[in-house]
């Protein structure tokens, strides 16, 4: 299928859900973001590869950290970066989706990074034919963001299997605990995705209240209590409790969260030895993670920021650098679904 | 990364055989002693694939001559390709760097075929980007021709007057499990293109 009609020279190039990667799409990326990140260690941080092309950071959502990222990502690659936040825009004169794609489009954007409020933003934009460019979910609602779940998958295959001996390797049997708000948790779907497309065993942690309906249907298991999964985990995923979009009282009180769902130094001491403490950020300290973990050299936070990078520079590459996009299943999927 | 594949029907003939190979490289590796005046400063770069196994032959050769181990490398250039928009998006390779850089060294980059040359213009672009060698050579197993760009080697391990419709293909041992040059003749197009 194609991205517009009468247009039959152009394969459609988008990275909308996590769950429309292969494990040799997902593999592929991973091994790529390998070699980007060596990039980073080099005195010129820059590669000709995407000169020419123009990719737009469209932010509908405020994101410093995920835009930045991606901002990055496509300037060491030589792209020419547009970023669009939807404040004090034309949006918030009411303008549509369709007409600002139409205004990208007119623009010549090769390639539109989307942040949106609500879930399946991107997946319209893809698919609407509205413009001819590469989509790149940065975070659609509670739905998906897969960057996030690649860059999670790189660190952990860095960490647990090393960057170099990991080469072409998936997270065959690694078990993964992803813990917290779960159910306002893009960054939750998605890794439950990818994870287990790599062949790692997933368990969700946290209260009932913030257990999605539906997730019986998740490849992955679920559990209420950490100190049970902690003895058994590879990698320990704390997520943010998002303040802002708890419009009901989830669990009584802060505190009473943070002893039952929250990681500090006793609890990670029964973690074996290996396993290593993740976070997507920003951390709320005190609360569902510790200082003391925060700061510990278990702790992963900083590394995902810097591997965040070097995966948007392979998502980049892949979906941008030829005539055709190297990650060919995650455009059909995409359009298959339309 | 010039060499082409050859189609299954078209025989292709053995140009250079694994003793010829292994003759070329040693007749190489002692051009570059006597260039370099001994290869205190040389840094082999292979250009994946196939010129990385040759440039570790040719360092295994210049430690038999000249006793000190020489550092060797892989450049991947497929990023600093100039056709890169006219095919589908392809797998990176290995970019390594001896430890010590290329810094005013002597940087001896090693390919399988040496082609249009584009190849190597990638390759002179990518070694821009990690440091500043004192010079830079270039040694092909085998030199075809049909240059596109101003472009030379300094050592060649065969000059293969080649037609367009020619094909050169590359094996070594350790990718393809034999030595081999093969000269083959280019799929023609159906009839209906003709």
């Amino acid at each position: 299928m194609l991205c517009s009609p009468g247009d039959t020279s152009r394969t459609p190039r988008h990275l909308i859900s996590a769950a429309d990667l292969t494990r040799d799409d997902a593999v592929l990326i991973l091994d790529t973001a390998e070699e980007m990140a060596r990039v980073a260690d080099r005195p010129i941080k820059k590669l000709p590869t995407l000169r020419g092309r123009t990719v737009v950071n469209l932010f509908f959502e405020d994101s410093t950290r995920t835009r930045i990222s991606f901002e990055a990502a496509a300037k060491r690659l030589s792209a020419d970066v547009i970023n669009f936040s939807a404040k004090g825009s034309s949006v918030s004169k009411g303008e549509s989706l369709k007409d600002t794609a139409l205004t990208l489009e007119a623009m010549g954007a090769d390639a539109v990074v989307i942040r949106h409020g609500s879930s399946g933003a991107p997946y319209r934009l893809a698919t609407s034919g509205w413009i001819d460019g590469a989509v790149v979910n940065a975070g659609d609602g509670t739905h998906e963001h897969p960057t996030q779940a690649l860059l999670d998958a790189f660190t952990i295959r860095r960490r647990l299997v090393g960057a170099d001996a990991g080469l072409g390797k998936d997270l065959e049997g690694r078990r993964v605990t992803i813990v917290g708000d779960v159910l306002h948790s893009r960054v939750a779907r998605s890794n439950v995705h990818l994870l287990t497309t790599l062949g790692a065993e997933v368990t969700l942690v946290a209260p009932p209240t913030l257990v999605p309906v539906g997730v019986e249907g998740w490849p992955c298991e679920v559990s209420y209590s950490l100190d049970e999964v902690l003895p058994a985990s590879d990698a320990v995923m704390m997520l943010r409790v998002q303040r802002e979009r708890m419009n009901a009282a989830y669990f009584p009180t802060e505190r009473e969260y943070s002893r039952r769902y929250g990681l500090d130094g006793l609890r990670m001491a029964k973690m074996p030895e290996h396993a290593v403490v993740m976070h997507p950020g920003p951390m709320n300290r005190g609360m569902e993670i510790t200082a003391e973990v925060a700061d510990s050299g278990r702790c992963t936070a900083v590394e995902q920021v810097a591997n965040g990078v070097s995966i948007r520079m392979a998502v980049l590459y892949l979906l941008l650098g030829g005539s055709e996009t190297a990650l060919p299943s995650a455009a059909a999927r995409t359009e298959e679904n339309k | 990364m010039d060499a082409q594949h050859d189609h299954p029907g078209n025989a292709a003939r053995p140009v250079l055989e694994a003793p010829d190979i292994a003759r070329v490289l040693t007749r190489i590796a002692h051009e570059i002693v006597e260039r370099a005046k001994g290869a205190d400063d040389v840094v082999l770069l292979g250009i994946p694939t196939r010129g990385v196994f040759l440039a570790r032959r040719v360092a295994a050769k210049l430690e038999e001559i000249t006793g000190r181990a020489v550092p060797v490398g892989s450049l991947d250039i497929t990023m600093y390709r100039d056709d890169l928009r006219m095919r589908p998006a392809r797998a990176l390779a290995r970019t390594d760097i001896p430890g010590d850089g290329v810094e005013g060294r002597l940087v001896v980059l090693v390919d399988d075929v040496l082609f249009s040359g584009r190849t190597i213009r990638a390759a002179l672009d990518a070694l821009g980007d990690i440091g500043r060698p004192r010079a830079v050579q270039l040694a092909v197993l085998v030199d075809r021709g049909h240059r596109e760009l101003p472009i030379r080697a300094d050592y060649v391990g065969k000059n293969l007057p080649t037609s367009l419709r020619e094909t050169v293909k590359v094996q070594l041992a350790e990718e393809d499990g034999r030595d081999a040059v093969l000269l083959g003749v280019k799929r023609t197009a159906p009839a209906g293109e003709r």
